[in-house]
This record gives structure tokens, C-alpha cells and sequence, in this order.
């Protein structure tokens, strides 16, 4: 956004002289849209969209099961339907929307052309056909070996051929990607730095390559071990898949943060408090967080104790102060954006008077408090070389990491689909009432859920069994009453969940199909259907002072958000000590 | 004056941040140092680690090193499976395989134990039910961790990483008695 003063219906000087045709101008934010941005955008989204419904689907019929009162599927469906679940919303729900993220956050930001749009075409035929190609073995039986396919289980080598080509289609997108920054800067389609959103699109960027890199260094061996053309060690296996199956979720933390600043620049026109601050953590990112592979290899018999606390840490926990950096500077970049606007009374006003019926603003609200304070506190903990005895493979961990990627990264995604919608589609938001509670119902549910599922974690409940009253096994075990009640309420805030999900899939399917057109530059007119972000525009209208805006109190220039992350602090520090005190209770070993 | 997350930036972006950022950054990186020295820590004054003896081993061997146990330590059996009762301080070898934990051990309370876990097939999970202690159980690699049970009484061992379709029917058993009942439930219990 080279120009921020562009009003709507101008043109930026960017665009003008250009082949008319190939841009149009976004009548919204005066950007030049090149339409080939425009088309990869939705095709992505559309796929990624297509990937939830089916993740959706296998997420209910897993509930159901796991759900022992319902028991639903059998224990060979069950386990191929997790598997479904897993390939779907992990891999090609999140890898779709992020490369749809990559082509917003390049050309469309930095108002430039997608360079060589038949290369980025084919990445995306790629990915669909590897797509394809991994739910046929999955769904007729071929690949029952769970989304991490551990070595030495078996599955069908055609199901690592369709991840490979799937890889191989996201890398050329990235590659694509790339090129747009070093077209859009030689063609001076912007001056200065990029924005801070695409800063952290860059750093995702750079993320996915190193893991996608990986992925081929694991897919590549396991798929000719697979036609038996060579051996493949178990544990390496892990140490290699997890390079890429918890890299790929740190694509998601970069991608998530950058949509975070971006929804806070568009509902509630945030600012970036500190360019330095927010870079450095995405740097941050870049540097360390590929070390994460050791969180799940902490009580693994390759590894000793060593390489575990140093990896396991990120290098002393350089990504974590990351996070908790971009935790800080993104409510921050909210409370001054509103501080500016005159928004300024007691500690709290701004949040009081934020667009809370906006869906992008309340989906950011959630996803960085859900991610945080859930997500973010129970995974470093559970990270913890031995805390994670306590903690390994039982239903705490997906407990955590259902806070962080689907309450964290798809509610920050789906929030920002209610403003691609508008923008990018040029569509009205059908069933927009249903829009406005949808993050709340979503949020809420998967709260209560990934709440419920990480107590009963604590009881030593299994994650990824068909059977928890193990009913024909050789002995007994027979969990704590009180887990009937845990898992009940999982399964409720579950279903909640779900509707939410679903009701996402309505409105953005019936919106981009069937929806009404949104005329240019009369977004005014449509108030009722579109969030009021798009209509009034606050990122145009930063106020130009170099005054800071008025604060009470001794707690500086941004009293609200250093409340809210003393409160994330305590609640850190007491959840960590009181693990370790839970640890000390089991047995003695080493 | 303030940019947007969208606008980009002119000039040097590298400014000073306000003092709540500074104080943060600061309460952030000191956190962080706890939390990395929490683990070498607990390496030196806690009684729960992770690191073990690790050394690779073959399948066939470690099922060959297994069977000399059970044959040397058999005490009775309990559904079609040895109960072996090694004496305090001893090597213990516990093997997943699809779908069961063998043997069952009887161990102690108060001894320690060298308790080697591996696989002959694919992944386990060693889960020891009701305490909640985990550990992944590798085809390939022996795992030997010093254990020490703290009180007598009844425990499972649940699988808890994925190994197939009878995931859910492998739960094996170890029982633990008090360090002075060991010579009573010597005596014939082979229910």
C-alpha cells in the first residue's frame, strides 16, 4: 500500500500505465489487484475450503467415537477417519489457505503482478492432485497408518507419492510467491519496507521452504521404502517427519501473526507499535522455531539429554519470547490505534468500544487469547523435556494443539476470510447475523473442548484409541468416574465447535457462489452484510500526530495490554510450576 | 506518527520502543532463562528424567534377551502370559509387540529396576496406568530407564501410540508388592 491516502475509486500511481485488463483496482483499499493474484486467492481458498468440509466431517464421526457413550465407528473406520482428519485439516486445509495468505500478503499488498502465473497454476494443479490422490488411498483403506505414518506401519506408496507431490506444489507456489517481492521491488510497485504483514508472510514463507525441504528428505526415503527399495530407520522416521510435522505448524504461528496485525489494521485500524520489536520476533521465528521437531521426541530412545533440553527449548526459548513478543505488540498495536482515535477512557475503553459484532475483530480477540493463554502456555510446558513424561501421547497434546491450530491459526484464518470475501470476491457476506456469532460459537467450543481434552490428559487418557473402557483387552483399567464427565463435556464443546465450523462453511460457500454482488465503492450501502471494517476503512484514517494519546495511570503508554499480559504471565507461570509439582509425584526414573 | 500493518514503511524503522514494551521484552527473556534452567535442574536434584541407557539392539535379540528373562525369573502366569518377579536391582525386560505388553512384571516397592523397553514390530507407547508415565517404545532401540516404583499395588501399562487395529486390546500388567511381602506372594499366585 504504497499510497495511503488513496481514496476510493483511485488509482495508485503504481497501476496506472500498466496493461489495462490484467489489475483491477480494489475500490476498497486503492490497491492494484493483478487478476491472476485475484484467481490463485480463490482457488486456494476454495480447496482449502473443500479440505475443511471433509476434516469436518471425519472431526465429527471421531468426536462421536471418542465419545465412548456413542462409541460410533468401528475401530477400522475410526482409525482411517483419523487419519482423514489429520491429512485434511493439517495438511491441506492449512498449506491451501496459507498459500492463498502468500498471494495476498505479496502481490495484492505490494500492488504487483504475480510473475509467471502459469508456474504458480501448475503448483496449485500439483497440490490438488497430490491432494486426491492421498484421500483415495485413505479412504479406500490403503494408508490406515494415522497422519504421522510412523515407520515401520505400512501404507500403500502411493499415499506418500500424493503428499510428495502436494509438497512439491506448495514449494513451487512459495517459489512464486518469492519471485512476486523481487518483481513488485524492481518494478517499484512500492517504496520503503514492505508492510509488517508481509514481513511475516516472508518469514511463513521462509518456514515453509525449510519444512517443505524436510517433508521431501522424509517422504522421498519412506516412499521407496514403501516399494522395498530401501531401508528406513524408525527413529530417524520421527526425527526427520517431526522436522516437518512441527515445522509446518510454525508456518501456521508465522501465517497466524500475520493475519493477526492484519486484522487489527483492518476492523479496528491498529497500529504497529514498533517496527523493530514485531521484525525481530518474526526473525525470531526463522532462527529457532524448526528445532521444535524435539517436542515429540522427548522420551524417545534415540536422543540424549543434551540435544533434548537444547532443542527442545528453541535454543533457550528464543521462539517463545517471540511469541510472547507478538502477544504483547499485537493487542498493543489495538489499544493504540484506538488510544489515537479518542478512544481513551480508564484502562479498558478501547476494548469496551472495539467492534465486538465484527467478525474479523472478534475471531482476532479469540485467536490471540485462546492461542496464548491455552495453546501457548500448555505447549512450552508439555515442551519441557521432563514434564513431558506426564504428558506424552495422552490426550493433553492434542488437548494443546487443538488450542493452538484450530482455535489459534483456522479462527484467525476464517476471521479474515469475512473481509477476503468483500475484498478479494467482491461478494456480500450471505447469513451475515450467522457470520457475527459464528466466531463466538467456534471459539467458545473448541475452548471448552481443548480445555476438557487436556484435563483428561492428565489422567493418562491415551490420545489416538478407539476404546478407553478397553472392554475385551486382556486386563482391566478402569478411568476415574469423573472422565465420563470430562470427555461428555469435550464432546459438547466438540459439537459446538463444529456447528461453528459449519456454519463458516455455509456463509463463505453461499457468499462466493450464490452471493450477491458487491457493487464498487458503494460498500456503504451494505452495512448489513458486510463487517463495518470494510465500510469505514480505519487503517486510512491514522491519526498524523506524533502526540502520544492520553493514559492513565503509572503503566505507561498502553495500560490495557500490560494488564492483560501480567494476567497471561501469572497464569504461565502458575500451570508450569504446577506440572512440575504433579511430575514429582510419580515414580522415581532416569 | 504510526504506520498501519498494511502501509509500508519509510525510512529507518529501527526506533526505541516504549517503556512497557522494554519492560515486557525484559520479564520475557528472564522467563525464558527459567524455563531453560528448569530442565538441567531438574537433571540434577529431581527423580524424573527422561535420558535412560539408549543403545540400539536387533528385534531378534532383544526377544531372545527377553525369553531368557522370563525364563529365568518365572513365578506363574495370568492369562496365557509369565509373571516373572526379578529380583531388586536387576535388569527388567518388557517388550511391546502387536497387541500385548510382555511379561508381567512383579516388582517392589522402594527397589530400583533397569527397566528395558523396545519393540519387535512397529511404534508403542508405554503409558503405566493410573500414574500417568510415558514413553515412547522404538522397534530397534533399547530403552533402559532406572525405575523405582513408590508403592504397592496394581498397574496396567496401555499403549498409547498407534499400532494397528488391536491398538486398544494391548494393556499389559505390572504388579507391585510391599518390599517385605515378597516371600508371601511368591507362594503360588498363578491365577
Amino acid at each position: 500500500m504504497n499510497a495511503p491516502d488513496a481514496g476510493p475509486g483511485t488509482t495508485t500511481e503504481s497501476a496506472t500505465g500498466r496493461i489495462a485488463g490484467l489489475f483491477r483496482t480494489c475500490p476498497t483499499t486503492g490497491l492494484a489487484v493483478h487478476r491472476s493474484a485475484d484467481r490463485l486467492i480463490k482457488a486456494h481458498a476454495v480447496a482449502a475450503t473443500v479440505a475443511l468440509l471433509v476434516g469436518g466431517i471425519a472431526a465429527l464421526l471421531v468426536l462421536l467415537t471418542r465419545w465412548q457413550a456413542i462409541h460410533l465407528l468401528d475401530p477400522v473406520w475410526f482409525y482411517r477417519i483419523l487419519t482423514v482428519h489429520g491429512m485434511n485439516m493439517l495438511i491441506f486445509f492449512i498449506i491451501f489457505f496459507e498459500m492463498a495468505v502468500l498471494m495476498f500478503a505479496g502481490p495484492v499488498l505490494l500492488n504487483s503482478r504475480v510473475p509467471a502465473p502459469k508456474v504458480a497454476w501448475s503448483g496449485f494443479g500439483l497440490m490438488v492432485l497430490g491432494a486426491l490422490l492421498v484421500e483415495w488411498t485413505m479412504w479406500t483403506g490403503q494408508a490406515d497408518v494415522l497422519f504421522t505414518s510412523y515407520v515401520p506401519l505400512r501404507a500403500t506408496p502411493n499415499f506418500y507419492l500424493g503428499i510428495i507431490l502436494f509438497a512439491v506444489g506448495a514449494l513451487v507456489t512459495t517459489g512464486v510467491f518469492f519471485a512476486s517481492l523481487v518483481v513488485a521491488k524492481r518494478e517499484r510497485t512500492y517504496e520503503g519496507s514492505v508492510p509488517l504483514v508481509t514481513f511475516g508472510a516472508i518469514t511463513a514463507g521462509i518456514i515453509a521452504v525449510i519444512t517443505l525441504l524436510h517433508g521431501a528428505a522424509i517422504y522421498i526415503p519412506t516412499w521407496l521404502w514403501s516399494m522395498d527399495l530401501m531401508p528406513v530407520d524408525p527413529q530417524i522416521y520421527r526425527l526427520v517427519w517431526w522436522a516437518l510435522g512441527h515445522s509446518s505448524q510454525q508456518i501456521n504461528v508465522a501465517a497466524m501473526v500475520s493475519i493477526w496485525y492484519l486484522l487489527a489494521t483492518l476492523t479496528v485500524g491498529g497500529v504497529v507499535v514498533n517496527q523493530k520489536i514485531s521484525r525481530t520476533a518474526f526473525v525470531l521465528y526463522i532462527l529457532f522455531i524448526s528445532m521444535a521437531s524435539a517436542h515429540h521426541l522427548l522420551v524417545d530412545p534415540g536422543f540424549g539429554a543434551a540435544w533434548k533440553v537444547w532443542n527442545t527449548s528453541y535454543f533457550m526459548y528464543m521462539a517463545v519470547l517471540a511469541s510472547m513478543l507478538h502477544g504483547f505488540t499485537v493487542p498493543a498495536g489495538v489499544e493504540m490505534g484506538m488510544r489515537l482515535r479518542g478512544y481513551t477512557q480508564g484502562f479498558f475503553g478501547w476494548l469496551r468500544r472495539a467492534p465486538w459484532g465484527d467478525p474479523g475483530f472478534s475471531s482476532l480477540v479469540f485467536s490471540v487469547v485462546v492461542f496464548g493463554f491455552v495453546g501457548g502456555i500448555t505447549g512450552v510446558t508439555f515442551g519441557t523435556e521432563q514434564i513431558n513424561i506426564i504428558a506424552h501421547n495422552t490426550l493433553r497434546i492434542p488437548g494443546h494443539f487443538h488450542a493452538t491450530v484450530v482455535s489459534g491459526t483456522a479462527m484467525a484464518f476464517m476471521g479474515v476470510t469475512y473481509y477476503v470475501i468483500p475484498l478479494i470476491f467482491r461478494k456480500q457476506i450471505a447469513f451475515y447475523p450467522l457470520a457475527k456469532i459464528q466466531p463466538y460459537l467456534f471459539s467458545i467450543g473448541m475452548l471448552i473442548f481443548s480445555l476438557a481434552m487436556t484435563f483428561a490428559g492428565t489422567f493418562g487418557i491415551p490420545r489416538r484409541h478407539w476404546d478407553i473402557s478397553f472392554s475385551g483387552a486382556p486386563f482391566d483399567v478402569q478411568y476415574s468416574p469423573a472422565v465420563d464427565i470430562i470427555i461428555a463435556v469435550m464432546a459438547i464443546g466438540g459439537l459446538m465447535g463444529i456447528v461453528g465450523g459449519a456454519i463458516y462453511i455455509v456463509v463463505t460457500v453461499w457468499s462466493v457462489f450464490f452471493g450477491k454482488p458487491l457493487p464498487a465503492g458503494e460498500e456503504a450501502k451494505y452495512a448489513h452484510s458486510i463487517p463495518p471494517g470494510i465500510i469505514n476503512r480505519p487503517w486510512l484514517e491514522i491519526p498524523d500526530t506524533d502526540e502520544e494519546p492520553e493514559a492513565p495511570g503509572k503503566l505507561g503508554q498502553l495500560p490495557g495490554t500490560a494488564i492483560l499480559v501480567g494476567i497471561f504471565f501469572v497464569a504461565f507461570v502458575t500451570y508450569y510450576f504446577a506440572n512440575w509439582a504433579l511430575l514429582s509425584f510419580v515414580w522415581e526414573v532416569g | 506518527m504510526y504506520e498501519s500493518g498494511i502501509a509500508s514503511v519509510q525510512g529507518v524503522w529501527w526506533k526505541p520502543a516504549h517503556r512497557a514494551e522494554k519492560v515486557w521484552i525484559a520479564i520475557a527473556f528472564i522467563w525464558c532463562m527459567v524455563l531453560f534452567a528448569m530442565m538441567p535442574l531438574w537433571h540434577l536434584r529431581g527423580g524424573q528424567n527422561p535420558t535412560g541407557i539408549r543403545h540400539r539392539v536387533e528385534p531378534a535379540d532383544f526377544r531372545e534377551r527377553t525369553n531368557e528373562f522370563i525364563a529365568a525369573y518365572q513365578v506363574g502366569e495370568d492369562a496365557g502370559m509369565p509373571i516373572v518377579e526379578p529380583p531388586p536391582g536387576s535388569d527388567v525386560y518388557l517388550i511391546g509387540m502387536m497387541w500385548q505388553w510382555r511379561p508381567i512384571l512383579r516388582l517392589q516397592a522402594g527397589a530400583e529396576y533397569t527397566l528395558h523397553l523396545s519393540s519387535v514390530d512397529v511404534n508403542h507407547g508405554f503409558n503405566l496406568y493410573p500414574f500417568n508415565v510415558n514413553f515412547q517404545v522404538v522397534p530397534g532401540y533399547d530403552y533402559a530407564l532406572k525405575v523405582t516404583p513408590t508403592e504397592a499395588g496394581e498397574f496396567r501399562i496401555v499403549c498409547n501410540e498407534f499400532c494397528g487395529v488391536g491398538h486398544h486390546l494391548m494393556v499389559g500388567r505390572i504388579e507391585v508388592v510391599p518390599a517385605d511381602a515378597t516371600a508371601a506372594a511368591d507362594v503360588g499366585d498363578d491365577r
